[in-house]
C-alpha cells in the first residue's frame, strides 16, 4: 500500500483560490488577493514537490507505480462502462505537473508586478487560479473524461483570460475565436472518446493501455480512426495547423497569461494527450505519419511567418506553433519522450521569453511594436540578459536547454524510417529559421539606437524580475540532465525510445549541422538587422510577392473566413435566422399568443361585475351539470328547455 | 314506520324540497337588497336539508340527519361572517343594493 501523497490538494488549492478571489475578491484588500493568489499555486508546487520526493525514493517509498488516487464515489456508472473520479501519478504526469505548478507559481509571482495597477487584479488571479485547477486536473486525470474535463476547463479559462480585457473588442474577439475554434478539435475529441468507450468499453488509460499491449497484432482500422480524432483534438489545443489561427490571436490577453497558458502549459496539453495513449499511436503507423507531418508542416509553416512579424508577441506566437509542431514531430516518430523533453525546456524558455517580452512592453509603456523599440539592453539590463539566455536556448546553442531536446526530436527524426531524413530537413530549416526570427527580435529590441526617443524605459519591479531570473537559470541548465537519462526515466510511462544510433559518429554529425545552422541564422540576422541596413527593405521589395504572403500570414484567416466563416453566418442569418427563428418559433410564438388574446377578448365578457350575473352563471352551470349526471334521456324534453330559457333570463 | 310517514309519501317532501330551493334561487337571482339575496341562500340550504332528512327517514340511515347538523352549523358560521360583511358594506357604500356594488368589474 503506498503511502498518501494528497494529490487532491493539487488542484483542489487553486480552485478554493479562484473561488474566494471570484467571490471575494472586489471586496479584499489587495495584498489579501494577492496572498491567496499566490499561496494557492505555491502549496501546490510544494505537494508536487513532495510527490517527487517519493518519486526519486528521498522521502516515504511509494511501494507501486503508477501511485493512484481514488475518489471513494463512484463518478459514472452506466451499464458496463464504469468512470471514476480517479488522479494517476506516474514518470509523465510527475514531470508535465512540476512544469505546470512550478512556472505556473513563477508566473502567479509576475503577475503581481505586472498587473498591478489593473482594476480586474482579483479577477485576473481568480482565472489564473481557475486555469491552474483544469491543468493539474488535466495532467493528473486517471482516465480520457476526467481529462476531457481538464481539457474544457483549460480552454474556458483560456477564454476568460484572452478576453480579460473585454472593453477591447479584438480582445473580446480574440476569446471567441479561441474558444469556436477550440471546438472543432474538441469536437474530435469527444467522437475519439465515444469510439474508445464503443472499442474498448473502458475509459481508464491503463486498462486501455493493457489491452492493447495484450494485442500487438492490433493494427489500424478503428485505432487509426480514434488516434486522428484524438489528433484532431490536439491540434486544436495545441494549435497545429489546420487549428493554429486562434493562438496569435490569443496574444491579446494580459503577456502573463500569454507566458503560462498560450506557451508554457496549456498549448501543451495535446503533445502530453498523445504520449499519454501513445500505445493507440503506435498501434496505427498511418496516424503517427499524419502526426509527424502535421507537426513538421506546422513548424516550417509558422516559422516563415514569424519572420516578418513586427508585434514582439506575435513573433512569440508564431514562434511557439513552430515549437509545438517540433514536439508533433517528436511525437510522429514515435519518439515520445524526446518530446515531452522538448515540452519541459520549451516551457523555461518561452515563458521566459513572454515574461521578458512582457516586461519590455512594461518598460516602454505599452509599446508591442518591434520597429518602435530598439537600443533597450541599456535601460533593461537584467531583462536583456535573461531573454539573450532565452534566445540563446530556443535557438538551440549549446549547452543551453533548447539545444538537448531540439536535438534530441531531431536525431529521433533522422532515424526514422524511410520519410525521416525529409522530417530531419523540414526540421533543420525551421531551426534556421527560429535561430533567424528569433535574433531578428532580439536585435530589434535590444540592440542599436532606440527609435523612440519619447520613451523613456524603466526596469521592471523585482516581482517580475525574480521569476525572469530562476527561469533563465532553468533555461540554461534545464537540458542538462540529457535526453539518455530523461528518457530512461520516463520509459515506464512513454516506451522505449526507438531510435538508436545505426553509425558511429552520426549523432554528432547532426549536433554540429544543428549547431552550425543555428549560427547561420544568427548571423543573417545579424547582417540583416543587427547592421544599420536597409537589407530587410530591399530584400522585401525585391520579392513582394513572398513578402506579403508572409506578412498576411499566407492569407490563411482570410481564407477561412471566406470559406467557412462567411457562409455558416450567411446560413446562420438567412436560413436559421429568418425562416427557422423567425418564421418557424416566431410563427408559433405568435399563434400561441393570439389565441389567448383572442380567447381572453372573448372570456372577458363574462367578468361583468355584476354580483346577480354570476350567480346566474353558477346556477346555470349547476343545472347544466345536473342535467348530464341525472337527466341525459331527459336532454330532448320540453320541460328542460323551458327550464333553461328561464334560469339563462 | 309512524302513521305519519305512511300518510304522506315520500315525493311530497322532496317536491316541497324542490319548491323551497327554487324559491331560493329565484329570490338570489331576482332581488337587488342583499340581505333577502342572504336569506335566498339559507332558504336553499334548507330546501337541502329537508331532502337530506326525508332519505335520511326513508333509507333509515343515520348519516343524513348528521350531516344536517354539519350544513346548520356552517350555515350558521357563515351567516356571522355574512352579515359581518353586509355591515362593513353597508358602512363603506351606504347601499345594500347588489347590483352597485360592482367594484370588482373589469
Amino acid at each position: 500500500m503506498n503511502v498518501p501523497l494528497h494529490l487532491w490538494l493539487v488542484p483542489l488549492l487553486p480552485f478554493a483560490g479562484f473561488l474566494l478571489n471570484g467571490i471575494l475578491g472586489a471586496r479584499l484588500p489587495r495584498w489579501l488577493v494577492t496572498l491567496i493568489g499566490v499561496i494557492a499555486p505555491l502549496v501546490s508546487f510544494v505537494v508536487v514537490l513532495n510527490a517527487a520526493r517519493s518519486f526519486f525514493g528521498m522521502g516515504p517509498a511509494l511501494a507501486s507505480l503508477p501511485y493512484i488516487e481514488t475518489c471513494p464515489f463512484p463518478w459514472i456508472s452506466i451499464g458496463t462502462l464504469h468512470i471514476d473520479f480517479s488522479f494517476v501519478l506516474d514518470q509523465l504526469s510527475l514531470v508535465m505537473l512540476l512544469v505546470v505548478t512550478g512556472v505556473g507559481f513563477l508566473i502567479h509571482i509576475y503577475s503581481v508586478g505586472y498587473m498591478h495597477d489593473d482594476r480586474g487584479y482579483a479577477r485576473y488571479f481568480s482565472y489564473l487560479n481557475l486555469f491552474l485547477f483544469f491543468m493539474t486536473l488535466l495532467v493528473l486525470a486517471g482516465n480520457v473524461l476526467l481529462m476531457f474535463v481538464g481539457w474544457e476547463g483549460v480552454g474556458l479559462a483560456s477564454y476568460l483570460l484572452i478576453g480579460f480585457w473585454y472593453q477591447k473588442d479584438s480582445a473580446a474577439n480574440a476569446g471567441k475565436k479561441a474558444f469556436i475554434v477550440n471546438r472543432i478539435g474538441d469536437f474530435g475529441f469527444l467522437i475519439g472518446i465515444f469510439l474508445l468507450i464503443g472499442n474498448f468499453g473502458t475509459l481508464t488509460f491503463s486498462e486501455i493501455s493493457a489491452r492493447l499491449a495484450a494485442d500487438p497484432a492490433w493494427q489500424g482500422g478503428a485505432l487509426t480512426a480514434i488516434a486522428l480524432l484524438l489528433l484532431a483534438g490536439a491540434t486544436g489545443k495545441s494549435a497545429q495547423l489546420p487549428l493554429y489561427v486562434w493562438l496569435p490571436d490569443a496574444m491579446e490577453g494580459p503577456t502573463p497569461v500569454s507566458a503560462l497558458i498560450h506557451a508554457a502549459t496549456m498549448v501543451t496539453a495535446g503533445v502530453y494527450m498523445i504520449a499519454r495513449m501513445h500505445l493507440l499511436f503506435d498501434h496505427s503507423p498511418f496516424a503517427l505519419s499524419v502526426v509527424a507531418i502535421v507537426g513538421a508542416a506546422t513548424a516550417i509553416f509558422a516559422a516563415t511567418i514569424g519572420l516578418v512579424q513586427n508585434d514582439i508577441k506575435r513573433v512569440l506566437a508564431y514562434s511557439t506553433i513552430s515549437q509545438l509542431g517540433y514536439m508533433f514531430l517528436g511525437c510522429g516518430v514515435a519518439a515520445y519522450s524526446a518530446a515531452v523533453f522538448h515540452l519541459v525546456t520549451h516551457a523555461f524558455f518561452k515563458a521566459l521569453l513572454f515574461l521578458a517580452a512582457g516586461s519590455v512592453i512594461h518598460a516602454v509603456g505599452g509599446e508591442q511594436d518591434m520597429r518602435k523599440m530598439g537600443g533597450l539592453r541599456k535601460h533593461l539590463p537584467v531583462t536583456f540578459w535573461t531573454m539573450t539566455m532565452a534566445v540563446l536556448a530556443i535557438a538551440g546553442f549549446p549547452p543551453l536547454a533548447g539545444f538537448f531536446s531540439k536535438d534530441a526530436i531531431l536525431y529521433s527524426a533522422f532515424l526514422h524510417g524511410s520519410g525521416g531524413v525529409l522530417l530531419w530537413f523540414v526540421g533543420l530549416v525551421t531551426a534556421l529559421l527560429t535561430s533567424l526570427y528569433m535574433f531578428r527580435l532580439w536585435y530589434m529590441t535590444f540592440m542599436g539606437e532606440s527609435r523612440s526617443p519619447e520613451i523613456h524605459p524603466h526596469e521592471s519591479p523585482w516581482s517580475m524580475l525574480g521569476p525572469l531570473v530562476v527561469l533563465a537559470v532553468l533555461s540554461i541548465c534545464g537540458g542538462w540532465i540529457g535526453i539518455e537519462r530523461f528518457s530512461a526515466f520516463l520509459t515506464p510511462s512513454t516506451g522505449v525510445r526507438v531510435a538508436e544510433s545505426a553509425t558511429p559518429h552520426l549523432e554528432l554529425y547532426l549536433t554540429v549541422a544543428a549547431v552550425a545552422i543555428a549560427l547561420l541564422g544568427w548571423l543573417i540576422a545579424y547582417r540583416f538587422y543587427g547592421q544599420k541596413t536597409d537589407r530587410p527593405t530591399q530584400l522585401a521589395n525585391a520579392v513582394p510577392g513572398a513578402y506579403n504572403l508572409l506578412a498576411h500570414k499566407y492569407y490563411v484567416d482570410e481564407i477561412y473566413g471566406f470559406a467557412i466563416v462567411k457562409p455558416l453566418l450567411a446560413f446562420s442569418r438567412y436560413a436559421l435566422g429568418w425562416i427557422v427563428d423567425v418564421g418557424i418559433l416566431g410563427g408559433i410564438a405568435w399563434l400561441l399568443s393570439a389565441i389567448a388574446i383572442f380567447s381572453g377578448a372573448v372570456l372577458q365578457r363574462w367578468q361583468s361585475g355584476n354580483l346577480r350575473s354570476y350567480a346566474a352563471w353558477l346556477a346555470l352551470g349547476a343545472a347544466a351539470i345536473l342535467l348530464f349526471i341525472a337527466a341525459p334521456g331527459m336532454l330532448g324534453a320540453a320541460g328542460v328547455n323551458i327550464h333553461l330559457n328561464w334560469m339563462g333570463r | 314506520m309512524s302513521s305519519f310517514a305512511q300518510e304522506i309519501p315520500l315525493s311530497w317532501y322532496l317536491l316541497l324540497s324542490a319548491v323551497l330551493f327554487s324559491l331560493g334561487v329565484v329570490g338570489f337571482l331576482v332581488k337587488r337588497n342583499v340581505i333577502t339575496v342572504f336569506m335566498s341562500i339559507e332558504l336553499m340550504l334548507n330546501a337541502v336539508n329537508l331532502s337530506f332528512v326525508t332519505f335520511a327517514h326513508q333509507w333509515h340511515a343515520v348519516k343524513g340527519q348528521i350531516f344536517v347538523f354539519f350544513v346548520m352549523m356552517v350555515a350558521a358560521a357563515e351567516a356571522a361572517v355574512g352579515l359581518a360583511i353586509i355591515i362593513a358594506v353597508f358602512r363603506a357604500r351606504a347601499t345594500l343594493a347588489v347590483d352597485r356594488i360592482d367594484l370588482m368589474k373589469l
